[in-house]
């Protein structure tokens, strides 16, 4: 009999195939791109075009289009999955399920969050904040999408038994990732304006930390119980 | 060798099975033919590991399964009603990414396995989306028998399979039982292999022959 392929090389098996098929269906993950971008995009339009003012609420704008565009995201991170039957050979390979959903978690930030990240700051810049800021929104932004990746995982997971599951999804998780939404437009205010953030970010990324511990977690025993 | 004893599995309100046990040796099949709805599906699950029986015990090689569900998990090859294949990938993608999880997977094999299970002269590139049911059954019965696995469990392989794809299945497990495989398979119809060694289980109350 042949040998266990390694934990390392099924996750990066079920990283590649996910890539594979996004790119044969664009459509799923840049419809949250579209709508963060959107979103920003048109808060100029609809409030006073006066500089200040738009700096003033540039951390706002920026965090919620961001939160919400990834709550649109996550409804699509086990979705398919569960229906083709594809999670119970996961949950059959004989490697460990919560590297696999990991695995598939990290995809969804490579195709989800990472394009926020980049979109990030020529958001800022569009809602009239200055070149310095890009860096200190560029971390922000990279800490906080991770986190909301790794928390909504466990909210997918969660609804993954229930029909419609959109609503109950967005109720799950938003109360798990206040945190990030307080702390990520505290950070991106203080780049803005220049100030020292390096507590913010500490605080973001000690989120980011604990969510990457005990969400893979969490979301593997989810999708276990939506398989009995 | 697998072993059950004294299994008492509930769903919902229903105490579907009673105390049940049974015990399979290498080259075994056990056929069940139980009526609809008396737990086939369940006590597959069951064995599979997605539910946890309320009472009893399965053992695996004379240890329980929950000592290394992992080792478990990887002996055993299970096909539901579900054929667990992306439609976006073709047929060849689908398997190489199925084996990835479990074996090392030599590409000669791969085609040596498409072939046998009639699928050889399809389109490489072609999307699983555009296969016939029977075909994409085909194809989760060629990577079942490119795992390795010791021990098959099967919920009514035959969906959708013409009278050619049901002698590939047949061919498959005499291959699987000739190798010292074991399989369990929920059917309504009688799987009729020459030479290996069947026993019928025609309801859960029934003691085993």
């Amino acid at each position: 009999m042949s040998s266990r392929p390694s934990a390392l090389a099924a996750a990066v098996a079920v990283l590649e195939r996910d890539l594979v098929l996004a790119a044969r269906r664009p459509g799923e993950w840049l419809q949250p791109l579209g709508f963060f971008v959107l979103v920003t995009v048109l808060f100029p339009l609809a409030l006073d075009p006066e500089p200040t003012r738009l700096r003033e609420l540039a951390p706002a704008a920026l965090w919620v289009s961001l939160l919400l565009a990834s709550l649109l995201a996550l409804e699509f991170l086990f979705r398919e999955d569960a229906r083709d039957g594809t999670l119970e050979q996961f949950a059959l390979s004989g490697q460990s399920f919560t590297a696999l959903l990991l695995a598939k978690t990290a995809t969804h930030w490579i195709l989800t969050g990472l394009p926020m990240v980049v979109a990030g700051p020529f958001a800022v810049l569009a809602l009239g904040a200055p070149a310095t800021a890009i860096p200190g929104v560029l971390l922000a932004v990279l800490l906080g999408s991770v986190t909301l990746s790794l928390i909504g995982a466990i909210g997918a997971g969660l609804t993954l038994g229930t029909r419609r599951g959109g609503a109950l999804l967005s109720l799950l998780v938003l109360p798990l990732v206040m945190p990030v939404l307080v702390f990520g437009a505290r950070a991106t205010a203080r780049a803005i304006a220049g100030d020292e953030m390096a507590e913010a970010i500490l605080l973001l990324g000690s989120l980011g930390v604990l969510s990457l511990t005990l969400a893979p977690l969490a979301a593997a025993a989810a999708v276990r119980i939506s398989m009995e | 060798m697998l072993e059950v004893t004294q299994l008492h599995l509930w769903r919902g309100d229903r105490h579907l099975l009673k105390g049940l046990g049974f015990s399979l040796e290498p080259g075994q099949l056990l056929q069940l033919l139980w009526p609809n709805g008396t737990g086939k599906t369940s006590l597959l699950r069951c064995l599979a590991g997605f539910t946890h029986a309320e009472e009893g015990e399965i053992r695996w090689q004379g240890r329980p399964v929950r000592e290394d569900r992992d080792e478990f998990h990887w002996q055993l090859a299970y096909l539901g009603h579900e054929n667990s294949l992306k439609d976006d990938l073709s047929a060849p993608e689908n398997l190489r990414f199925a084996c990835a999880l479990r074996t090392h997977l030599k590409e000669a094999q791969l085609r040596a396995r498409l072939d046998m299970v009639g699928l050889g002269s399809i389109d490489p590139h072609l999307p699983v989306r555009n296969f016939s049911a029977g075909q994409k059954r085909r194809v989760a019965l060629a990577r079942l028998s490119l795992w390795n696995a010791r021990l098959w469990l099967l919920d009514e392989p035959a969906t959708n399979l013409d009278a050619a794809g049901q002698a590939v299945l047949a061919s498959l497990l005499q291959e699987h039982l000739a190798a010292g495989g074991m399989a369990v398979v929920a059917t309504h119809r009688p799987i009729d292999l020459p030479g290996a060694h069947s026993r019928y289980w025609h309801l859960p109350g029934d003691t085993l022959q």
